[in-house]
């Protein structure tokens, strides 16, 4: 062969293991959302089916999970939520004094604080704290064969490990949004009250007058797909786990930027069909 | 020993394997492996590392699905087995994992009442009862209330067999229980073993590779090198075996690799 039909050949080759690799990827893609899929399914056939089994999801379980992922994360919720208050507080004022309107800054506040921060917020420490710890711990589980002797034990791993943890946090993320929003609202008012001398009552009566019951879901109902994402990923990367305790630090990192990234991908879908 | 082998000839086999071949990837890890266990006998599966016996342990667990073969556990068949089945069949099988796998966020207590937990309907005190009663028959009575991390490794072992028998098995499943552990610990591991056997009259699969601790209990012994089987007998025939491949493992003698000039550099160059 020719050298220069060598060097077409070469990169003809090169060019189809850029394909090839491309088609790894996202079959791979593929093939991950399906396991999430299955194991949303599978979470929410123990929920609901696993009484009749006599297999049910223990009540304690989801009590102990519910401590650990909200109740806990009850501080650094209220005090992200009300810095983004105040922050919100202080960008609105500085832009609506162009125009001379900063008294309008409540409208400004309340809608985004329970349409987009309380939500986006909840779930981006949720998934710092709650995605982290649990691919870690079944990584864990999954290298010292817990995960294997709860199966050889008859127990399923999914209905012991995974269901308990999505009710919690289908319950405690959406109670965590309400704190967060009433947080982030307080944090606009102690602000709108030092800058704009606007008193408690008024701020009050005005975001009462300004939100509607939809503002609320809007956010409530996001949160609940935050926390469905944060367990999901979470949890799908501890069961991936392979090679030992660098493989459930990889799988930590992973399931985190996974779950940030998700929550805000999904932020963005929900908003542009909720809002069309 | 012996009559104890002999006696239970008779009874139906708790483990049947015919024909298994199972791969990892493209690599095939197990070759038409074909094993009886019997009722009631000790049953060592024996091989080097990477011999396939974890493997074919993982297997028989119903861990992992089988490229093709059979296994039937107990009469039941476990491919195909439908969940429910499943589910019940595992019940009367205990397994202790070669690192006692014990829940690490639970006591050692805790960890043994689990499967009660979630298979019975006893009340707290029955099965923290029944518990106390296996931890004693591991000589681990009063450890309840450790945590898995403040265990020894041999303890980690017991507490782990002590699990593995709370729902009273038919048949007991031991992953290396040498492994790890000082020679007067393991070889108190393999008297119990043996007291196991006697009293709760089971059918007991140990996958190790330590030779003395392998002949200190075995009934039968499966010999398995490179995914196949070399010999399946009672102790005393493996021991007097002629197989060469057999007399080089039980001798700790390396196996020794013809190969010429031309081959080795055909190998390294990968043509």
């Amino acid at each position: 062969m020719p050298i220069w039909m060598h060097g077409s050949w070469m990169m003809a080759e090169t060019r189809l293991g850029r394909v090839e690799q491309l088609g790894k990827r996202t079959l791979g893609l593929i093939a991950e959302v399906g396991y999430l899929a299955a194991l949303l399914t599978e979470s929410l056939y123990w929920i609901f089916a696993g009484v009749f089994q006599r297999q049910p999801v223990r009540v304690s379980s989801v009590f102990a999970e519910m401590m650990r992922t909200g109740v806990s994360a009850i501080p650094i919720v209220f005090l992200l939520s009300f810095s983004i208050g105040v922050m919100l507080a202080i960008q609105g004022i500085h832009t609506l004094r162009t125009f001379g309107a900063e008294s309008q800054v409540v409208i400004g506040i309340a809608l985004s604080i329970s349409r987009e921060f309380g939500p986006l917020i909840t779930g981006i420490v949720v998934a710092g704290r709650t995605g982290s710890a649990l691919a870690a711990r079944i990584g864990t589980m999954v290298v010292s064969e817990e995960i294997d002797a709860l199966r050889v034990m008859g127990i399923q791993p999914v209905r012991y490990l995974v269901s308990p943890v999505l009710l919690a946090m289908l319950v405690m993320l959406p109670a965590l949004t309400i704190m967060a929003d009433f947080a982030g609202l307080l944090g606009g008012a102690v602000y709108s009250a030092m800058d704009l001398g606007i008193s408690y009552a008024a701020y009050a009566d005005r975001v009462i007058s300004v939100l509607k019951t939809g503002d609320i879901w809007q956010g409530l109902i996001k949160s609940a797909v935050f926390a469905t994402v944060i367990t999901l990923i979470g949890v799908a990367n501890g069961f991936s786990v392979t090679g030992g305790a660098e493989g459930v630090g990889r799988a930590t990192t992973r399931s985190v930027v996974l779950a940030i990234s998700g929550i805000v991908i999904a932020d963005m879908v929900f908003t542009w069909f909720l809002n069309r | 020993m012996s009559s104890v082998s002999d006696r239970m000839l008779t009874s139906d086999p708790v483990v049947e394997v015919e024909n298994l071949v199972a791969h990892y990837g493209s690599h095939k890890v197990l070759d038409g492996v074909n094993l009886t266990v019997n009722a009631g006998e000790i049953h060592i599966i024996m091989g080097g590392s990477g011999s396939g016996k974890s493997t074919l342990l993982r297997h028989l667990l119903g861990l992992r699905r089988v490229t093709s073969g059979r296994i039937r556990l107990l009469g039941h068949e476990l491919d195909g087995v439908h969940r429910s089945e499943l589910q019940e069949l595992r019940k009367q099988i205990g397994v202790s994992f070669q690192g006692g796998a014990l829940l690490s966020s639970m006591t050692v207590g805790e960890n043994v009442t689990l499967p009660l937990r979630e298979h019975t309907r006893l009340d707290e005190s029955t099965m923290a009862i029944m518990a106390r009663m296996k931890l004693e028959v591991v000589n681990l009575g009063g450890f309840e209330h450790f945590m898995p991390a403040q265990l020894s490794g041999g303890m980690i072992k017991r507490a782990a067999l002590a699990r593995a028998i709370v729902m009273d098995p038919k048949l007991l499943f031991f992953d290396e229980p040498s492994a790890g552990l000082d020679p007067v610990v393991s070889a108190e591991l393999d008297e119990l073993i043996l007291r196991l056997r006697e009293a709760m009259h089971m059918s007991i699969v140990v996958v190790t590779h330590e030779l003395e601790s392998a002949f200190r209990i075995a009934d039968r012994m499966t010999v398995l090198d490179c995914g196949k089987i070399l010999i399946s007998d009672t102790a005393d025939k493996v021991r007097n075996s002629a197989n060469s491949r057999v007399q080089d493992l039980l001798n700790r003698r390396p196996r020794v690799e013809e190969l010429d000039a031309d081959a080795y550099l055909a190998r390294l160059t990968g043509e």
